[in-house]
C-alpha cells in the first residue's frame, strides 16, 4: 500500500447546490442524479438540514423530498471526488434536470 | 406527512388480479375511483397519465417496490392505493426484479411539494427490510391497514 494510493481514497470534494427545477428532487430527477452519481467510484453522500442519504441509492435520494428552492451539500469521497461534484452540481443548478425552471414568482 | 393521510384505506387490494403492469394500474386506479377519490368520469383519464408516466421511466424501484404515480388537475389532495400480488409482476424494474407490492399515488398538479412529502414518506417506511417483508407476507386489506397505521405510529429513525 502505498501513501499515493491511501491519499487518492480519501481526497474529499464538496459543494452546496439548490435544487432549482418547480417539481424539485422528484423521481426522475432522482433518477438522473443517481445515474450520474453511479458512474464514479467516490463514495457520494447528499444532506439537506435533516438527513444524510447515499447519492447512489434511489430509495434514499427520493427521500430528501427535496423541494423546489431547498439546498442539499453534496460530499463526494473517494479519487473521483472532484469530477463527480462538478458533474452533479451541473446537473442540478446548469441543466435543472433538463426540466423547467421555475417562473419568476413561485405560486402560494 | 404519514401514510393515513393519503393512502386511501378503502383502496386497499390485498391479492391483485392483475399479472401486468397496466393491468395493476387499471386496478389500482378503479379502486381510487370506486372509493370516490377521483371526482367524476376521471378514472380512464387517470390511467392513461400514469400509464404514460411508466412509459417514461420505470417507477420500479427494485426490492419487490414499484410506485407508480402521476401528478394531475382532478385531485385536490394526495392520494394513494395499495396493492399486493403474490405471483409478481414485471414492471421493468430498476434491479430487473418481479414486484410484489404496488403503491399508486395521485398528486394535485399545482402542488409539487406535498407530492414530494408523500413520496418522502412511503419511502422512508419502504427502506426498511421489515415493513417491507411484512407488507409481502400481509394476506388481507386488514393486516395491511394495520401495518400502515403501526409505521404511522412508530416513524423509522432518519439516518
Amino acid at each position: 500500500m502505498t501513501l499515493e494510493e491511501n491519499t487518492l481514497d480519501n481526497l474529499v470534494s464538496e459543494t452546496e447546490v439548490q435544487i432549482k427545477n418547480t417539481n424539485g428532487l422528484h423521481m426522475r430527477p432522482a433518477m438522473q442524479f443517481v445515474d450520474a452519481a453511479n458512474r464514479f467510484e467516490c463514495d457520494i453522500t447528499v444532506s439537506n438540514d435533516q438527513a444524510s442519504v447515499d447519492g447512489k441509492s434511489i430509495m434514499q435520494m427520493t427521500m430528501l423530498a427535496a423541494t423546489a428552492g431547498s439546498k442539499l451539500k453534496i460530499t463526494a469521497r473517494g479519487p473521483d471526488a472532484e469530477q463527480a461534484v462538478n458533474v452533479l452540481r451541473e446537473l442540478v443548478e446548469e441543466k435543472n434536470f433538463n426540466e423547467k425552471a421555475p417562473k419568476a414568482r413561485k405560486k402560494n | 406527512m404519514k401514510l393515513a393521510d393519503f393512502v386511501c384505506l378503502d383502496a386497499i387490494i390485498p391479492e391483485l388480479k392483475a399479472h401486468s403492469r397496466d393491468d395493476a394500474i387499471v386496478e389500482l386506479v378503479t379502486a381510487l375511483d370506486k372509493a370516490g377519490k377521483l371526482g367524476k368520469n376521471n378514472c380512464q383519464k387517470i390511467i392513461k397519465a400514469v400509464v404514460k408516466r411508466e412509459n417514461q421511466a420505470t417507477t420500479g424501484m427494485g426490492k419487490g417496490i414499484a410506485l407508480p404515480h402521476v401528478q394531475h388537475l382532478v385531485v385536490k389532495d394526495v392520494v394513494a392505493a395499495v396493492g399486493q400480488s403474490s405471483s409478481g409482476i414485471d414492471f421493468t424494474a430498476l434491479d430487473k426484479q418481479l414486484v410484489y407490492s404496488v403503491i399508486l399515488l395521485v398528486s394535485p398538479a399545482d402542488n409539487p411539494d406535498k407530492h414530494l412529502q408523500a413520496m418522502e414518506s412511503i419511502f422512508r417506511h419502504l427502506q426498511s427490510d421489515r415493513f417491507r417483508s411484512f407488507l409481502r407476507q400481509s394476506q388481507t386489506a386488514e393486516q395491511i391497514k394495520d401495518l400502515l397505521m403501526e409505521a404511522d405510529a412508530n416513524p423509522v429513525l432518519k439516518q
